[in-house]
């Protein structure tokens, strides 16, 4: 099981919940891609429809920012804790 | 009768209602805030009119979304209502347009989006699919981006002809259809393009904006990169009709909704020079299909006015007569109710405006 954190403008689309429990390990990809399947509207606004990471949105595998480990085949253990975070971007 | 005015913003989507005959309008919004509504639509073939909206988060992506109660509540599939398919390999980058089709295709709705492409959607603009034949085409590779990006930003279809169709793009031009999509041609014959080596090529032109006439739908004008132009025969061929304008240049296009050979455009300096023609806040209108020009200004800004108005910032509703629009990169929204012989100010301070749209409710 992994713990997804997520941020307060992103938090609409997944009922409110500020952390979602997912029954996934293995890579980023496979995290995010268990998570499309209960919250599409949230998936896409974390990855576009290439399955890319957007590039404004930061995602963080037990504290280590993803771009800097594996990118989407960074690898998550069972009890990892993935965090959504918008970058600082935006005028 | 109600008349909703609704502005789409770099930082959300505004809506303007008026129920004294377009004197007073009360404004809601933000909607949608934070993110950059490139194109909204109003669209009253359904019982009930549809608000869509195209967004644009900076962070979390491009989508559409719709509201049938104009705009106390707002929809959104879950699955993103406009996406690239797998094999072309790119993403959206945003919506630049919405478009409802004719009254006989009362479901169908169509985008234009960054990258250039055209979508088509069968459910009222829920849920979209690429129009193949135009992503296809063996010019597309040679399309470029101006400033704003590279888009599909006009689409104007034939409202006799379900089976043809006019769009434009920056750079690319005008493209046509005669056969539902399936097949496309340039249609830039006689417009110029004059930041190439050729200038007279058969695309690559840096079209801003068209618009069809409302009473000839063979007729359609546009406003270029430097350039003003009209077509009679659907867009094949051009011809300017910049003669009577301070300027050639601007982003707007705009044609009266019911009467034929009236339309308006906001002349801007020159390409580096993007204010308004001698700092002047002024609409111009012909209603002889471009042979004559005359500004407008009664109720606008009289001092120096330094912002521009966008390609899609103009607008007409569906009203008798006709109500004119406009919003500018200052956050000022304009109203006419007589057509464009008298202004007010609609709202000021909000942010940037990127497209205006209007209905008689």
């Amino acid at each position: 099981m992994v713990t997804v954190l997520l941020p307060g403008p992103l938090r609409g689309e997944a009922g409110g919940a500020s952390r979602l429990t997912v029954a996934a390990t293995g890579t980023l990809r496979g995290v995010l891609d268990e998570l499309a399947g209960a919250w599409p509207r949230l998936a896409r606004r974390i990855r576009d429809e290439r399955g890319e990471l957007r590039r404004y949105v930061n995602v963080y595998v037990d504290g280590e920012d993803c771009r800097h480990v594996g990118g989407l085949d960074t690898p998550v253990g069972d009890g990892a804790e993935v965090q959504v975070l918008p970058s600082v971007a935006g005028g | 009768m109600a008349t909703l005015l609704a502005i789409g913003t770099g930082k959300g989507l505004f809506l303007a209602t008026s129920n004294d005959g377009r004197r007073g309008w009360e404004v809601s919004g933000p909607h949608f805030p934070m993110t950059g509504v490139y194109a909204v639509a109003v669209d009253k073939r359904p019982g009930t009119p549809r608000v869509l909206a195209g967004t644009t988060s900076s962070h979390f992506g491009p989508s559409v979304a719709s509201s049938d109660d104009l705009g106390a509540s707002w929809q959104e599939p879950d699955q993103a209502p406009v996406a690239f398919p797998a094999d072309t390999g790119v993403s959206l980058g945003r919506v630049w347009q919405l478009t409802p089709a004719g009254a006989d295709q009362p479901d169908v709705v169509w985008a234009g989006t960054e990258p250039s492409a055209l979508f088509r959607s069968d459910d009222g603009g829920r849920s979209f699919t690429l129009v193949r034949a135009l992503w296809d085409h063996p010019h597309r590779e040679r399309w470029g981006a101006g400033f704003g990006g590279q888009a599909v930003h006009s689409v104007l279809p034939h409202p006799r002809d379900p089976a043809r169709m006019a769009v434009a793009m920056s750079t690319g031009g005008v493209y046509r259809t005669e056969d539902g999509g399936a097949s496309w041609a340039p249609g830039n014959t006689g417009i110029r393009a004059y930041f190439l080596p050729d200038e007279w090529p058969e695309f690559g032109q840096c079209v801003h904006k068209i618009a069809r006439d409302a009473g000839d739908p063979e007729r359609l004008y546009a406003q270029n990169h430097h350039g003003v132009y009209r077509s009679d025969d659907d867009g094949r061929t051009w011809t300017s009709i910049a003669a009577g304008l301070p300027s050639d240049f601007g982003f707007p296009m705009v044609a009266h909704p019911s009467r034929s050979g009236t339309i308006y455009a906001f002349p801007l300096t020159a390409d580096a020079q993007r204010y308004p023609v001698d700092h002047r806040c002024r609409v111009y209108r012909s209603i002889d299909a471009g042979d004559k020009w005359e500004p407008l200004t009664v109720g606008l800004p009289e001092g120096p006015f330094h912002p521009s108005v966008l390609r899609d910032a103009m607008c007409v509703d569906d009203a008798d007569p006709a109500g004119v629009y406009f919003g500018t990169r200052s956050g000022e929204v304009y109203a006419s109710r007589d057509e464009g012989d008298s202004w007010s100010l609609v709202a000021a301070h909000l942010p940037d405006v990127l497209c205006v749209r209007a209905a008689e409710l």
